[in-house]
């Protein structure tokens, strides 16, 4: 019984992203059903790859996905968004690039240095960020807004105006797909962070510390937890998925571009904290919720794409359906459903449900 | 509907899942008549409010107001407004930044243009007419608290309201400004404005009510004129039973713990909230910090928890020195924290009563040993067991349990850290006769079993009950500190107003 509350507390969250994730899956089913066929096809280095919209989406979306979760964590502990992690990825992307040139080429030793260094380099400039949120309390739009403007000028100094190339197995391995394994890699990285922060959230109280934190800061202090920590801790991680989400983009492409990289995530990002039922005030999370979002976000950009809309257009129609999904998510029209539900319910029960439960 | 009633409420009914709010409540409000709606946290007083003022749509029953032929149904509060019913809370809602005057107009008129010069004078005839000491122009944060209520009182009435209801007034206002307010509700009672008076202090109902409507577990108990209720009846019919607890309580009453060991101890202790003191408690002790609002007894409590920031002293735990500088040092040490004011700083609105029953634990374990489900979920069994905590569930937000149940969630999660001294600031404030006498006897028993209690309350009565030593403050000092015989409301009222100098 206890169980089943719980689950349906956290079904009700998710409620609306699967509800519009259905609808999608629906809508694209009638439209072209040929719009999930997965098939099989050689690539260019020679391996056998999935291949389908399906594939494709859940592929692309791998570094949103990646950075939704860390957001959603900062989202819960500080209350506000971090707008830098687009700009702070093209940082990552960049140390990333110059380490592995440094030491003389790609090599399985400086790929993984290479991604060390600039996930250190990473958590060191969310570090920043986050001092100013935990130690100097400024709101967290103002406190990442630096690192938002300047990020991409500090990759430029990084690695001046060129765009490296990097062409090698393993930068393919990591972007695209490992020979012999036909999913692409990017989703078992999706699949890995978020195992590594569930395990996380097992074997540590990170998730009340945090959930306690945004939600009364001063009652958490008083029952023991120190909020700077957790807000530090938070960003901390943020850093951590935004390396990875680097690293994927870097590898993808299989050259650097500081313009590009990872350009506009963070909006799409909060997005997805949005649509997946998270109170972007603070508090409660769902990770899986954000997850979901970033799906949706995707599977609406290819499934517009799919219907040959035009690339100016697509921004547009995206705004609608997440205006549609974010209202129907709204705590007004989410009481006002439970509402006609209950009344419906106790309507065609011809009572109380409490009175069902008495006798 | 009769004469002279302003207001019928018949056979009310209202469900929430889980929980039968109200059942088959009859209330009624006469015309210039001070009526106070008594019960315990959860008999549904605030039910029964929110239902008049259309905040929750009545599951059965009518409503009748004087003016309006046949039933009304009122679907939000805007739509009670306009037909003249209007609430004051116990929180002031206005807008501390606006002055008077555009507290008492804001949001109330149609007009395009807004005429401030003309708002001003008519506030000014208002407040004159009702006697509220507070200039129209003046800014409302400027005002003292009691003002700022009658201000949102004046806002009320002025809006042609027939039923003023006031919910919990006076929980925030010394007694001076008290009977400021009483002079006002008198006032408008001559009026004809049918009052309905929402309050937990017994004396307050006696002292301004014509006529007291009792509730219980949802249900009407009765209707009664109060000259007709003694008090100790009253209480009984609210908690239902008779007041052989309450004799029980003086029964078990204050056992002398000077002779054991010395818990804690505290040397010259200072935090940036509070003057340097001295302070000790024996194992089994209840001791009180007395004093007005302000005196800074909150203040040395939180600087023996460690909750402001500690800039100075010693402290000696069982007789070994130890340095507390923030909460976790105090809980890592067996010292627990019940904080005075409840939503701000106890409860974690959003997390579940199990949430919130093991923070405290789980932050003494520490991050790295997280405690398991099943064993949280029989920690959470036990308390809203062993303290009766009313909850549809352990998964249930605190934020939407009463008042006196957060307050017992609090007191659970304090509990299950097995505390070797656990402080309780104002652990009954704004919560029913039956729970507050519940945790008097609680912390006498839990000082029986050698647990050292330090327990504030601005009702002196209470603490003269359970506290076996008071220590009175004034203007941040320690001014006395009274034990054994000395213990007596008059004594203790001596010493807050000063005469004695310190030991």
């Amino acid at each position: 019984m206890k169980r089943k509350n719980k689950s349906t507390g956290a079904l009700s969250q998710l409620l609306i992203p699967l509800v519009a994730l259905g609808i999608l899956i629906v809508f694209n089913l009638i439209r072209d059903i040929s719009f999930f066929s997965i098939g099989m096809r050689v690539n260019n280095a020679g391996n056998i790859v999935l291949t389908g919209n399906l594939i494709s989406i859940i592929d692309s979306a791998s570094e949103l996905a990646i950075i939704s979760m860390g957001m959603t964590l900062v989202t819960a502990a500080c209350g506000g968004q971090d707008i830098s992690v687009g700009a702070v990825g093209a940082i990552s992307g960049a140390v990333f690039v110059k380490i592995i040139q440094a030491m003389g080429g790609i090599t399985p030793a400086s790929v993984i240095a290479g991604f060390v260094v600039c996930c250190l380099a990473t958590i060191l400039f969310k570090l920043f960020n986050g001092t100013l949120v935990a130690v100097f309390r400024i709101q967290p739009m103002i406190a990442t807004l630096i690192l938002y403007s300047c990020g991409r000028s500090i990759a430029y100094w990084i690695n001046g105006d060129a765009t490296p190339q990097l062409n090698s197995p393993i930068i393919n391995s990591i972007g695209m797909t490992i020979p012999g394994i036909p999913v692409p890699t990017p989703i078992f990285a999706v699949i890995l962070v978020g195992l590594l922060l569930a395990l996380l959230f097992r074997f540590t109280s990170l998730r009340i510390y945090t959930q306690a934190v945004g939600i009364n800061e001063g009652a958490a202090r008083l029952n023991g937890i120190n909020p700077t920590r957790i807000k530090l801790i938070s960003f901390i991680l943020l850093g951590v998925c935004v390396s990875v989400a680097a690293l994927i983009g870097v590898c993808r492409l299989g050259q650097l571009n500081h313009k590009t990289l990872l350009v506009d995530i963070e909006m799409d990002a909060i997005l997805a904290v949005a649509i997946g039922g998270n109170n972007l005030g603070g508090g409660r999370f769902n990770l899986t919720g954000s997850i979901l979002g970033a799906y949706i976000i995707q599977m609406l950009t290819t499934t517009l794409y799919a219907m040959n809309v035009a690339p100016v257009n697509v921004k547009a129609f995206k705004a609608i359906a997440i205006i549609i999904i974010v209202v129907a998510g709204s705590p007004v029209v989410k009481s006002r459903l439970a509402n006609l539900f209950n009344r419906l319910r106790s309507g065609s029960a011809g009572g109380s449900p409490k009175k069902e439960g008495v006798n | 509907m009769e004469d002279g009633i302003v207001l019928a409420m018949r056979g009310i009914c209202k469900s929430f899942p889980g929980v039968k709010a109200l059942n088959n409540v009859d209330f009624t409000l006469r015309k210039g008549e001070i009526h106070a709606l008594m019960g315990e946290n959860g008999a549904g007083k605030s039910t029964l409010i929110k239902v008049l003022t259309g905040v929750y749509e009545k599951d059965a029953g009518s409503i009748e107001i004087e003016g309006y032929p046949g039933e009304v149904h009122i679907h939000s509060p805007q739509q009670a407004q306009n037909i003249g019913i209007s609430t004051v809370y116990q929180e002031i809602t206005l807008c501390p930044n606006l002055t008077v005057a555009e507290n008492m107009f804001i949001g109330r008129t149609n007009d395009t243009v807004v005429h401030w010069k003309e708002y001003e004078k008519r506030a000014t005839e208002i407040l004159d007419n009702l006697g509220i000491p507070a200039r129209a122009k003046q800014e409302l944060s400027r005002c003292s608290l009691a003002v700022q209520q009658m201000v949102a009182i004046a806002r009320a009435v002025d809006m042609n309201c027939k039923v003023l209801i006031l919910d919990e007034p006076t929980s925030s206002l010394d007694d001076k400004e008290v009977a400021m307010l009483f002079q006002l509700m008198r006032d408008l009672r001559a009026r004809g404005v049918g009052i309905i008076f929402v309050t937990h202090f017994l004396e307050q109902v006696y002292e301004v009510s014509d006529r007291i409507t009792v509730l219980r577990n949802g249900e009407l108990v009765g209707e009664y004129a109060v000259d007709k209720l003694p008090q100790v009846e009253l209480v009984a019919k609210m908690i239902g039973k008779s007041l052989d607890d309450l004799a029980e309580l003086e029964q078990i009453g204050r056992h002398d713990s000077t002779h054991e060991d010395v818990v804690y101890e505290a040397t010259d202790l200072s935090s940036a909230e509070c003057r340097p003191f001295d302070f000790q408690i024996h194992k089994g002790e209840v001791n009180g910090f007395t004093g007005l609002l302000g005196s800074g007894r909150s203040e040395s409590v939180r600087a023996i928890f460690g909750a402001d920031q500690v800039t100075g002293g010693k402290v000696k735990i069982n007789g070994r020195d130890v340095r507390i500088s923030n909460p976790h040092d105090a809980m890592k040490n067996g010292i627990g924290y019940l904080p005075e004011d409840r939503k701000r700083d106890g409860i974690i609105a959003d997390l579940s009563v199990r949430e919130n029953i093991i923070l405290a634990l789980q932050t003494i374990q520490g991050m790295n040993r997280p405690i398991p489900r099943a064993k949280a979920e029989a920690f959470a069994d036990e308390y809203i067991e062993a303290l009766q905590i009313k909850t549809a569930s352990q998964d249930t937000p605190i934020k939407s349990l009463s008042g006196g149940n957060q307050q017992k969630v609090i007191l659970a999660r304090w509990l299950l850290t097995h505390p070797q001294y656990l402080i309780l600031d104002e652990p009954t404030r704004g919560i029913d006769v039956g729970t507050k006498l519940e945790i008097q006897k609680l912390v006498l028993k839990l000082a029986e079993e050698g647990m050292s209690i330090t327990f504030i309350s601005s009702e002196i009565e209470e603490m003269l009950r359970t506290c076996s030593r008071l220590i009175v403050m004034r203007d941040r000092k320690i001014v006395g500190e009274l034990s054994g015989d000395e213990l007596t409301q008059a004594q203790v009222m001596k010493t807050i107003a000063g005469g004695e100098e310190e030991r």
